[in-house]
């Protein structure tokens, strides 16, 4: 099947806030709905106008009813702030999908969904794919306020495993911890690893995998203008060997194996 | 005209244009890249980005930051390099038809005329634009554009090896663009484009690091329109040859603003990104114009400026 990249007015079904500063949109937009795989992104443009000026891009965190997609967003900056204030019923125009997904791991195959902060959202859409006897999702937070209601948002009682930095709920300390937990818990099987969140916690999982030797694939967040690989402006030095080389967040990722992006420039 | 759809070709020197709106280099990939959502023969061409001999990796990130109403970008003129450009990416644009203009940059006179060189002939290039305007890379690109004997000294060197149309592309960042251009035009160019982005940064103040790992980078968008548009009024008074309008044209009363002060096109850029039809909006938006304001032909716009 030939895949067609969809630039249209998308209507909003619903805007609400799931935790602190933190939305889950629903926008009607079937034919992006239709080919979307996990890992895949958005741009959407929050308004019309000339400021903010650039599209947001954002992970897919999920489809419904084969028509709806789901984008789920921290209140940052100005675009999303403008974002979180537009009511259902508005329309907002939505460019996607766009990139490189996660690819599927091989039938019976143990699956560690590792998430750090809004990490979670590529993963939330990735777990619905998945067996739920062969994945484990485990989510990362500052704290208790910002933890995101995944299995709500899925409407899958997944149990979750979660961390807090400041111990206020879950394990006291960085989700790679619980990854380390479950790692050892596993009897030198390998599982496959797929992660998203902030370049430390990427760092370090890279650094895992490279010692154990177990596959994984991390997604990654980049300023961008155009999400179609002509602004070059998503760069992530890659470790492939050759000297200074870059690959584009946006049409090389945003997923990648982790081992192929230089975590040293990070 | 009675009743006809209006005629938007217009010619840039010797270059013939089936309508004025151009994308603009470094906005556009390869065209490819927008191949799915812009139907390319319906442009008046496509600007391709910025090759130079050698591939080029480009600067560090980040290489983008927004801004008021704009962008600032340091992408140090990644590219594919010429030969990669003409062996993978041209045969496939050529099968979109479309015009299709090289932007060519060099880091010496030489690697400038050996760029020329090698596009001579070259079936499918309908011109080369010169970018003597980079401002985010160290050595060449901007040290031409701001010195009116050097960017002459390229001009020529281009022009007596290439059979094409030649365009120089000028940077704003420089005290009267008026004598850049003069240069050029001298050199024998046949045509120029401006603006190229306006070296600019932002800082962010939590790091209190510069936004951009480049620290400079070249400001976009509908926030510089306002002097782009001036600076191609100016240089329009002063040369005789045509001017290709650039800087922030967002849809078709932007495009006119620029065709009114005298150019014979104009590239949209930035625009590209936020919205991948706008080039095509922005045709059927001049169409629009024409028939609405009973213009046969869009270049009984060009140059119609009242200022009396």
């Amino acid at each position: 099947m030939g895949l067609d990249l969809i630039d249209r007015d998308a209507e909003i079904l619903f805007n609400r806030e799931v935790a602190r500063d933190t939305f889950l949109m629903g926008l009607q937009a079937p034919q992006i709905a239709a080919q979307a795989r996990p890992g895949q992104f958005v741009m959407v443009r929050v308004r019309a106008g000339m400021d903010p000026l650039l599209r947001r891009p954002f992970s897919i965190c999920g489809t419904t009813e084969g028509e709806n997609i789901l984008i789920l967003y921290r209140v940052v900056g100005t675009g999303t702030s403008l974002m979180s204030g537009i009511g259902e019923g508005n329309r907002l125009a939505v460019l996607g999908p766009l990139g490189r997904g996660f690819e599927m791991p091989g039938e019976d195959r143990t699956s560690l969904l590792v998430a750090g902060g809004m990490g979670v959202a590529p993963l939330i859409f990735l777990s619905q794919e998945m067996e739920p006897s062969l994945r484990t999702f485990m989510a990362g937070y500052g704290t208790a306020a910002d933890i995101v209601p995944v299995e709500q948002i899925a409407h899958d009682p997944m149990g979750l495993l979660i961390a807090t930095d400041d111990g206020s709920f879950g394990h006291k300390g960085p989700v790679t911890d619980l990854l380390e937990i479950q790692l050892t818990g596993m009897d030198g099987q390998l599982p496959t690893v797929f992660t998203c969140g902030p370049p430390a916690m990427l760092k370090r999982i890279a650094s895992l995998a490279a010692q154990r030797g177990f596959p994984c694939q991390a997604s990654l967040e980049s300023n961008m203008a155009c999400g179609l690989g002509a602004c070059l402006g998503c760069a992530v030095r890659s470790a492939s060997g050759r000297e200074g080389t870059y690959d584009l967040v946006c049409r090389d990722g945003p997923v990648f194996p982790i081992q192929s992006v230089d975590w040293g420039s990070l | 005209m009675i009743g006809g759809a209006p005629d938007l070709s217009v010619e840039v020197g010797p270059l013939k244009l089936k309508n004025p709106v151009l994308a603009a280099s470094g906005t556009f990939g390869y065209g490819l890249e927008f191949s799915e959502l812009v139907d390319l023969r319906v442009l008046g061409g496509v600007v391709v980005k910025g090759l130079s001999l050698q591939p080029r990796a480009g600067n560090p990130p980040p290489r983008i930051v927004e801004t008021p109403c704009g962008m600032l970008n340091a992408i140090g003129l990644a590219n594919i390099g010429l030969e990669m450009f003409l062996k993978e990416k041209l045969p496939a644009l050529r099968k979109l038809d479309t015009t299709v203009i090289v932007n060519i940059y060099g880091h010496t006179i030489e690697e400038y005329a050996l760029l020329a060189a090698a596009l001579k002939g070259v079936e499918g290039v309908s011109a080369i634009e010169v970018n003597v305007s980079c401002p985010n890379v160290k050595s060449g690109g901007l040290a031409f554009g701001t010195d009116p004997d050097a960017t002459a000294m390229v001009t020529e060197e281009v022009l007596k090896r290439t059979d094409k149309p030649v365009v120089v592309k000028l940077s704003p960042n420089v005290t009267d663009i008026r004598s850049i251009a003069s240069a050029a035009e001298r050199a024998g160019a046949h045509a120029l484009s401006l603006i190229n982005t306006l070296t600019g940064m932002a800082i962010d103040i939590e790091t209190r690091k510069p936004k951009l790992a480049n620290i400079s980078g070249g400001l976009s968008g509908p926030a510089i329109r306002p002097v782009a548009l001036y600076m191609v009024y100016q240089v329009v008074r002063c040369v005789r040859i045509p001017v290709i309008g650039i800087g922030g044209i967002m849809d078709h009363r932007d495009a006119l603003q620029y065709l009114l002060a005298g150019a014979k096109a104009v590239q949209v850029g930035t625009a590209n990104f936020v919205h991948p039809q706008a080039t095509v909006e922005i045709i059927e938006g001049l169409k629009r114009y024409c028939t609405e304001n009973r213009v046969s032909s869009i270049q009984e716009i060009i140059g119609a400026l009242e200022t009396g």
